[in-house]
């Protein structure tokens, strides 16, 4: 039997969905029994959410004042501790996950595999290079532990309906007092999160200005999508870099996909190729992001985007 | 402030489109241009700005991999550090060992700060600066957009999904770079000539103790699945249209 351990992340109220995916992911694990761990603050709320999720096991709470800020040189030694009891250890491919996994691996003395997209056996796993260039099949050692970031965008997240056991963990572990957290500035949260969103719109380049970028933030408001950008867009000063989707950015899969005024640049096509349905307006018909796109449209964007929003409000 | 060391790895340039060998072993390399990593071009001049502020500072740049990438670190000398080390292996090193063999090289430079790309383009694994401080035992930060270094501290500003994040850490340290933390010089062809004059130390993975370990083993290498083309529309209406067909919109 397999037993995976999965690194919740979570902000203290509200578990991040990437959790529910690497559930996903790590059902794929031939026999295997799941358990997730949640270090925080206060971990209640979230706890619950990860009970309820189907296919977990246990949740385990490690609760203690230290833990308020996902700091991974905090995290890493209690979770190296609890380690010991698992075979595989799953964390999120997101920025907290791809921060803190590394340093368990390495702590255990472990593989990691990064951004698993695909578990074809207990230890025998895909993942992409050269930045989704190529794909990569790879086996590990059973007699050690393996760590993975999981690849949010290959997986659905696990439903809800199940009713996990909670435990509360007390860890003797003595963590180190070198690294402190200062605080954070994030973007607005009123729109839906542009990693999980289940629609998404993305301006690049062609939108000309950080002004003319606000046209589409009516847009998507109007058919609640998040929204997102190319990295020529952040470059350009159009749009903030936690709104840059791609490999340097975000990789996402959304149902769908909107991309206006962006040419499609490989490393764009890297963030956007899990999506479902793609939709590519551009006033260039050779741009590259009709070669991916499921609906193509030429034309110029500042017509078409107010005439979309018309037509959608009838 | 004394010593920064930066880690740098031979890859592929950038814009190379990489292409699967037919039988499935990899992908082609020969004939390839290579290229400093450009996360680790981007730590190098992070290092040099922070030289170049004052201070009796020394950057060392650093590196794993076969013969060649000596050109890779006569380029990092040519931008500005005053001196090179190659631990030079013909084969391919693993994230793990990376770590194992930069911490080797800490110990024998006492560096103040370990500055690495946030990952190479060719595994794009992530890794090695994580395991680095783990096994350094030293705090890390990763995907820096902004470094500040007061005394024996550094507040570092870093990208996070939610946005922008600042932690204080105590060096020394590892410090990983993301893309906006600034933008890398354009090497002269007079600092091409005097980088030639500065020392490049050749060592090996055994002459620091250090046995490549395999943990992960690849035994396939694919093209990526391709979309199927779809349909071009000719206006907003029968865009609409499309979509509601499809019961996305």
């Amino acid at each position: 039997m397999h037993k995976v351990l999965i690194v919740g992340e979570h902000d203290g109220k509200t578990l991040n969905p990437a959790t529910a995916k690497c559930v996903t992911c790590a059902k794929g694990v031939p026999d295997a029994e799941i358990t997730v761990v949640l270090l925080g603050a206060d971990t209640a709320a979230v706890a619950a959410q990860a009970a309820a999720l189907a296919g977990v096991k246990s949740v385990l709470r490690v609760d203690r004042p230290e833990n308020q800020h996902p700091l991974a040189a905090i995290f890493a030694p209690q979770l190296v501790a609890l380690a010991s009891d698992y075979t595989h250890v799953f964390g999120p491919s997101t920025s907290f996950g791809k921060d803190l996994m590394p340093r368990i691996a390495a702590l255990l003395g472990a593989p990691q595999v990064s951004d698993l997209m695909a578990v074809e056996a207990g230890y025998r796993f895909r993942r992409p290079i050269y930045a989704g260039n190529a794909i990569v099949t790879v086996e590990a050692d059973p007699a050690r532990k393996l760590v993975a970031t999981v690849r949010v965008a290959s997986f659905e997240a696990a439903a809800t309906g199940g009713n996990a056991a909670v435990e509360s963990k007390t860890l003797a572990v003595t963590l180190p007092s070198h690294t402190r957290y200062v605080g954070a500035k994030t973007g607005s949260t009123d729109r839906p999160d542009l990693q999980t969103a289940k629609r998404v719109v993305s301006g690049g380049r062609a939108l000309g200005s950080a002004e003319n970028f606000k046209l589409l933030f009516g847009f998507a408001d109007k058919i609640g999508a998040a929204v997102g950008a190319s990295r020529a867009a952040v470059d350009a000063g159009y749009a903030p870099n936690e709104m840059q989707v791609g490999q340097t950015g975000k990789i996402i899969s959304p149902d769908i996909y909107i991309a206006i005024g962006i040419s499609g640049a490989i490393q764009h096509l890297t963030g956007i190729k899990d999506a479902r349905t793609i939709v590519a307006i551009n006033k260039d018909s050779e741009a590259p992001i009709f070669e991916v796109a499921d609906v193509g449209l030429v034309g110029d964007l500042f017509q078409i985007v107010p005439e979309f929003e018309r037509l959608l409000g009838t | 402030m004394q010593k920064i060391m930066v880690c740098i790895k031979r890859v592929v340039d950038y814009n190379v489109r990489v292409r699967v060998k037919p039988d499935g072993s990899g992908v082609m390399l020969d004939g390839v241009k290579m290229s400093v990593n450009p996360f680790d071009e981007i730590a190098l001049e992070e290092a040099l700005r922070i030289k170049e502020r004052g201070g009796n500072i020394e950057v060392v740049a650093v590196s794993i991999g076969v013969a060649d990438t000596q050109q890779q670190l006569r380029t990092a000398l040519a931008m500005g550090a005053d001196r090179a080390i190659l631990v030079q292996t013909q084969v391919p090193v693993e994230p793990l060992t990376a770590a194992q063999t930069f911490l080797a090289l800490a110990k024998k430079e006492q560096p103040d700060l370990i500055f690495l790309g946030k990952q190479a383009i060719d595994d794009d694994a992530n890794q090695t600066g994580q395991m680095l401080a783990a096994i350094w035992e030293r705090p890390q930060a990763t995907y820096a957009s902004k470094v500040e270094i007061t005394g024996g501290k550094a507040a570092v500003t870093r990208e996070i999904d939610a946005g922008l994040e600042t932690i204080e850490i105590d060096l020394p340290a590892v410090v990983t770079v993301d893309l906006r933390l600034n933008e890398p010089r354009y090497v002269k062809l007079p600092d091409i000539m005097k980088a030639k004059k500065k020392p490049l130390e050749v060592t090996s993975l055994e002459a620091l103790g250090i046995s490549a370990g395999v943990l992960l083993t690849t035994v396939k290498t694919e093209p990526p699945a391709q979309r199927q083309k779809g349909v071009m529309v000719k206006d907003v209406a029968e865009l609409v249209d499309v979509l509601k067909k499809k019961g996305l919109i």
